[in-house]
């Protein structure tokens, strides 16, 4: 009679054992809050972040602005994510494209994507455009680099076997080598789904009307502290779906791969 | 890739067991080495090594690390191109050469029955009686890492059977098995060998191994053959046998035999 009570109590600690700092520094912050030892123009008590966040949930004013937050995070990532890959995989596979075109984009890469905020916004404006534009380079070169990488990695022996099984061309990239390059792609994917976010807030901070960005520099203009950590939590909240997202992404392609399972 | 494997447990018999009674197949084709020399910067790999092969026969080549036994396997593959000499395999165009490896080289993203049937087109059936004939029928779905290495290693074997090789070159494919693993492989080889009839060059640093499989064995010293010794004892063949125990003696005397200062 012990033995499944034990099993579901080790399985019930598993799910409980990450929450418990978040949950205790919660509780901190709340009583701190209440006995007055911190003011609420610093931060406010979790109860009244959780108040405005209904308030802005019920008015609908916050779906819009996620709404618009995750549009810009989705586009700016295919954009670059989808220009990194075809490019790490032309330079991986090809000597000429890498001779060509890898010490160029080695330059790019160490411009900070923030730095070009100002000429962005020469060249863009304020509009969507200048926005995905700094998405798209922040997110472009980790899946650029490890796509490279990956197809240079891939295991020789497996493809010297394969040609000599008579796979070439086409078949031997579809089943031998892009397969091979896969677990180093996601790794960049993964990264570049973390990066995004963090490009996003200082994207929307630029100008925008819209988005969780906007939603927070607008509130800070009104001292509006609540909201701030309102924002503040949502992009946490956010960057840990994408996270849950890509390592789904590492679960299904790489479920071959023992340490994935 | 979801296969059903229950029909093939009953509509199938092993060929395995068939071996006996079934005529054997003969799709083995000659093989001639002529005067190959290969090397590598200024060290001398091959020299001017001549070697044949008849239909069929099974011809194991030993000698110490680094002689150059892979390397003439890898040149016969053509994996590797010889300087000087040339390779011929068979009559017509076009022979079907597989190689085994040390390692089983499977690609580990695949099941085993896409392995097994990699660079081959609606082979399903075939696939898995080949399979079953090596003991794997109920591992088709598994990945490749669930698998030990000498299981891995017969699905390299089955990957190579079933393109039904005329020659089959084994590069120490069963160098990191244990023993026991080792001994059974031996045997699923020659009875392999023996129901298809393919021509087969093993390279192998262990005597016994070759003198169990072979019925030529050829020793490679410093890139040249310095002994042919015809393997003729009946198979399957028992290593505690005086016949079997004479030949290793004479194969291992050779082998350490101190070498001639060049």
């Amino acid at each position: 009679m012990g033995a499944p009570w034990r099993v579901t109590r080790t399985a019930a600690l598993r799910v409980a054992t990450p929450w418990l700092v978040p949950v205790l520094l919660l509780a901190a912050w709340q009583v701190a809050a209440q006995a007055g030892w911190l003011s609420s123009r610093v931060l406010p008590e979790p109860w009244a972040v959780l108040k405005a966040f209904w308030t802005l949930a019920a008015s609908g004013e916050l779906w819009g602005h996620l709404r618009t937050s995750l549009w810009r995070a989705s586009c700016g990532f295919g954009l670059g994510a989808g220009l990194g890959l075809a490019l790490g995989l032309l330079t991986g596979s090809f000597r000429q494209a890498e001779t060509l075109l890898d010490t160029t984009l080695q330059m790019i890469r160490n411009i900070p994507a923030l730095a070009l905020i100002p000429l962005v916004i020469l060249w863009f404006g304020i509009d969507e455009w200048a926005k995905l534009f700094l998405l798209a380079v922040g997110v472009y070169f980790p899946v650029y680099l490890n796509t490279f990488h990956g197809i240079r990695s891939a295991d020789q022996g497996l493809i010297e076997m394969a040609r000599s099984y008579g796979l070439s061309g086409w078949p031997l990239y579809r089943d031998v080598i892009l397969p091979a390059a896969l677990p180093s792609i996601l790794v960049g994917v993964r990264f570049s789904l973390g990066l995004v976010w963090v490009l996003l807030i200082v994207a929307e901070t630029i100008s925008a009307q819209a988005g969780i960005g906007y939603m927070t520099m607008n509130a800070r203009e009104f001292l509006q502290t609540d909201v701030v950590l309102v924002g503040i939590l949502l992009y946490a909240l956010l960057g840990k779906l994408a996270d849950l997202f890509s390592r789904a992404l590492e679960r299904h392609f790489l479920r071959w791969n023992p340490a994935y399972r | 890739m979801q296969v059903n494997t229950l029909p093939f447990e009953f509509d199938i018999p092993p060929p395995a067991l068939r071996v006996a009674e079934a005529p054997l197949k003969r799709q083995g084709v000659p093989l001639t080495l002529d005067r190959i020399s290969k090397s590598y910067g200024q060290r001398a790999v091959l020299q001017d090594l001549h070697l044949e092969l008849r239909a069929g026969e099974f011809v194991a080549v030993v000698g110490r690390s680094g002689c150059g036994k892979s390397t003439l396997l890898r040149a016969i593959a053509g994996l590797e191109q010889a300087d000087a000499g040339q390779v011929r395999v068979g009559h017509g165009a076009a022979p079907s050469v597989r190689i085994m490896f040390q390692e089983a080289r499977l690609l580990p993203w695949k099941s085993v029955v896409d392995n097994v049937t990699l660079g081959l087109k609606r082979s399903l059936n075939a696939a898995m009686a080949t399979l079953h004939a090596l003991g794997l029928a109920d591992r088709a779905d598994d990945w490749p890492a669930e698998l030990s290495g000498g299981q891995r290693q017969r699905v390299a074997l089955a990957r190579a059977l079933l393109h039904q090789p005329q020659l089959l070159l084994l590069d120490e494919p069963l160098g990191a098995l244990d023993a026991l693993t080792r001994i059974e492989m031996q045997q699923l080889i020659e009875t392999q060998w023996r129901a298809h009839g393919f021509t087969a060059v093993l390279v192998t640093h262990d005597v016994q191994e070759a003198l169990t499989l072979a019925d030529r064995v050829i020793l490679i010293e410093e890139g040249r053959i310095t002994l042919d010794l015809p393997v003729d004892l009946p198979r399957p063949r028992a290593r505690g046998s005086a016949g079997f125990a004479a030949l290793e003696r004479q194969l291992l005397d050779r082998l350490l035999q101190p070498r001639p200062s060049v």
